[in-house]
């Protein structure tokens, strides 16, 4: 022990050298150059101020945006976090009840079963800035309401923020709420 | 074919096809051989070597690899107490987040030096980013070590007999310089291009879209989820971990993270080949994992795509499937591979909420962390798979009525000891930590430990001591576990958990190494057919079965039935 003891304090020493300060002041400086907004975080702008991070959920609540995923965390990234509930556990099934009847209450004529699960179930980051199309579309006729505009406009919307699998080929299709509910302002 | 389900297969064809060559060159690595990184790394290693007064050329025995080892995981827990119990008045904490509670930084300090990184705390609040950079620093050597721990292995192995196996220094610091630093480079350059922050800049205001102000959490946080990812290590820079859309902005760095944390993994099973000259040998050990590996992941996968049954009996649509702790981008399908592969090898990152997924999901994730040997983490994962092997020729060597052999050494009762004490323990810390608190909590059952009642509650316990014992480091995270019971407890399954099975594996590779070598015969056990594959298979799951049945019975499999 006594002979190693210098020798493993000096290569620490210089490990952390290595992947303290050199390691990650070069990718630092990298991401200056290939980040998007120098590795900040990408913002986004609209209405001549900073509305969001492109890659954060925010809450929508109003009837006349689309409505993001509930969140643990009630979309302060602040923090982050998901429910943590386990699929049995009576008081969360109570509570995805409630929410199934709040949109339910919201969107007239719309059924259970068009309501996709990831509307009434938190996300893992509490975070989540994206639907899937079905749980966009299945808020069409509230907004189009809201909005007194024609459904089929809102419909385009959707079709137009639809990111696909990647490379046409992997994982889910997704829609950003924050650009389309954007989009919606546009219109 | 849906689109879930071809993504799952390129994140595991394509993982496994760029492991092959990093495979081959992780064995010129520890072999000593010329490699096209000596140009550049080369001069700077030996450069360390000077100041650290380190003869990297001198050959150790097993007992000085150990404790060469041990001393320098010493000096990093030291340190790392002291950093965590001081961060509130060190540079970098531009949100002025606190030190940490002695309890808890004994904690954090044992899960990062020992690669495992249960986090009781979560980053945005817990940690400056001085915290963070020095835990990033773990991440590498942590993993550096169990890789090292791994070519003694490897070099033990080799056709001769001998009392030395290398320079522990020497297979340290090329495993950190020469394999993750490369790999981890690469990976924060794709994070960084997809959105993933990299500033020194402190929390952001803004106000939302319809009104709201929230605050913004940001950071260094590229270069720490890729090396999180390579070293298997798993401990997320944000609360959320890698379901966090900022540690994992899209569905392409899923697939890139998944693959930085599986590659060194796989790699090591055919370095093993490679460094050996046995390939067959290599491609058996691949074999048994894979299929353990398949076993548990293609029904996460059916589980979690077909939706919670009690919520598809509200009337939902489950087209998505069980997205309660779940990310849009990701999908319940690659969230349910992700949740197999992080606790197959160890890593522990999470790009969903294991804590809500369905009960026999759960258990397969708990399956995977108690065998901790299919791939398992960088270098250590192998260690593990050694040691049934062992069990595996000492019972094959039974049933046939000859001393059972190993690559020419003669297996004999001092090897079989080691094995069956280091496979021991894992169900004694495991079991016994998980009865220490389920006996505490009815005790007093006012604390407030679980989110969510019942049989569910129980696994959420059973889960954490096994993450601590496998050195994996993902939760049912609605375990509160900032409180002396549990950073205590789980700190000292943590230290068991990682050095005694490396100390065992090694011990019995240098007893092994030091026998005299004893040319292959007819009469020879071989180890490198399909029929010995099975042989360890067996002994695996019968293992796993009689340590952990009535564990298991108690939390998942009773949830799953009363659903």
């Amino acid at each position: 022990m006594k002979q190693h003891i210098f020798p493993a304090i000096l290569l620490t020493l210089c490990c952390l050298v290595l992947f303290n300060i050199i390691y990650p002041l070069a990718m630092y400086g990298v991401g200056l150059v290939i980040g998007p907004n120098h590795a900040r975080g990408e913002t986004v702008e609209a209405k001549g101020r900073t509305v969001g991070y492109a890659l954060l959920g925010q809450s929508f609540t109003e009837d006349r945006y689309f409505w993001s995923r509930p969140s643990a965390v009630g979309y302060n990234a602040a923090g982050s976090a998901g429910s943590n509930k386990g699929p049995s556990n009576p008081d969360y099934l109570k509570t995805v009840q409630e929410r199934i009847d709040t949109f339910l209450a919201h969107n007239p004529g719309i059924r259970a079963s068009q309501i996709p699960s990831e509307l009434v179930t938190a996300s893992g980051s509490g975070l989540d800035p994206d639907l899937s199309p079905q749980a966009a579309r299945v808020q069409v006729a509230r907004i189009a309401r809201a909005r007194n505009i024609d459904a089929a406009r809102v419909e385009q919307l959707i079709a137009a923020q639809t990111k696909g699998p990647l490379l046409g080929m992997f994982g889910p299709s997704t829609v950003n709420v924050l650009h389309l509910n954007l989009a919606l302002d546009a219109l | 074919m849906s689109t879930e389900l071809s993504g799952i297969l390129a994140a595991f064809f394509i993982t496994l096809a760029m492991a092959w060559p990093l495979g081959r060159y992780i064995a010129r690595i520890y072999s000593g051989e010329r490699t096209w990184t000596d140009p550049v790394l080369g001069p700077l290693e030996r450069f360390f070597f000077r100041i650290s007064r380190i003869d990297a050329t001198s050959e150790m025995t097993w007992q000085e690899h150990m404790k060469a080892m041990l001393t320098i995981n010493l000096v990093w827990l030291l340190a790392t107490v002291f950093v965590l119990m001081n961060m509130a008045w060190l540079p970098l904490n531009p949100d002025g987040n606190p030190s940490m509670s002695a309890d808890l930084a004994f904690n954090t300090a044992i899960s990062f030096v020992v690669n495992c990184n249960l986090q009781h705390y979560s980053g945005e609040s817990g940690l400056s980013y001085l915290g963070q950079i020095w835990l990033m620093f773990l991440h590498f050597v942590s993993a550096g070590t169990g890789m090292a721990a791994a070519a003694v292995l490897f070099n033990a192995l080799r056709e001769r007999q001998t009392s030395t196996l290398g320079n522990f220094y020497d297979y340290f610091l090329k495993s950190c310089t020469r394999i993750l630093l490369p790999i981890s480079i690469v990976t924060t350059l794709l994070l960084l291009a997809e959105g993933t922050p990299m500033t020194f800049a402190g929390k952001d205001t803004i106000t939302t879209l319809q009104g709201d102000t929230v605050q913004v959490s940001r950071g260094p946080v590229a270069a720490f989820v890729a090396i999180k990812h390579v070293g298997t290590n798993g401990g997320g820079f944000f609360g959320a971990n890698s379901a966090h859309p900022l540690e994992n902005p899209t569905y392409f760095t899923s697939l890139v993270e998944m693959a930085a944390q599986f590659i060194i993994p796989l790699a090591m099973v055919f370095a093993f080949g490679f460094y050996l000259k046995r390939r067959r040998l290599g491609a058996m050990v691949l074999g048994v994992m894979t299929v353990g590996f398949l076993l548990l992941v293609i029904p996460n996968i059916i589980f979690e795509m077909n939706g919670n049954p009690a919520i598809g009996a509200m009337g939902i649509d489950q087209a998505t499937g069980a997205m309660e702790g779940k990310e849009v981008r990701l999908g319940s399908g690659l969230s349910a591979y992700w949740s197999i592969l992080t606790t197959v090898i160890s890593t522990g990152s999470v790009g969903a909420m294991h804590d809500s997924t369905m009960p026999l999901s759960g258990m397969n994730e708990l399956l995977a962390m108690m065998v901790n040997g299919f791939y398992g983490g960088c270098g250590v994962g192998l260690l593990n798979f050694f040691i049934y092997v062992i069990i595996a020729v000492f019972i094959a060597g039974l049933m046939v009525g000859r001393t059972p052999e190993f690559l020419g050494k003669k297996v004999e009762a001092r090897e079989v000891k080691i094995a069956m004490l280091t496979t021991l323990l894992s169900p004694m810390l495991i079991m016994g930590g998980t009865a220490l608190a389920a006996w505490t909590l009815g005790q007093h059952p006012d604390l407030p430990w679980l989110n969510n009642p019942g049989y569910h509650g129980f696994s959420e316990m059973l889960y954490e001591m096994t993450s601590a014992n496998a050195n994996n480091g993902s939760g049912f995270e609605g375990l509160g576990d900032n409180n002396p019971f549990w950073n205590i407890s789980t700190g000292i399954v943590l230290l068991l958990g990682r050095f005694i099975p490396i100390i065992g594996p090694i011990a019995i590779a240098g007893l092994l190494a030091g026998k005299k070598y004893i040319p292959e015969s007819p009469g020879t056990l071989k180890v490198d057919t399909l029929t010995f594959g099975i042989m360890i298979f067996s002994v695996i799951v019968i293992l796993t079965a009689l340590s952990y049945f009535p564990a298991l019975a108690l939390g998942p499999l009773a949830e799953f039935f009363s659903m």
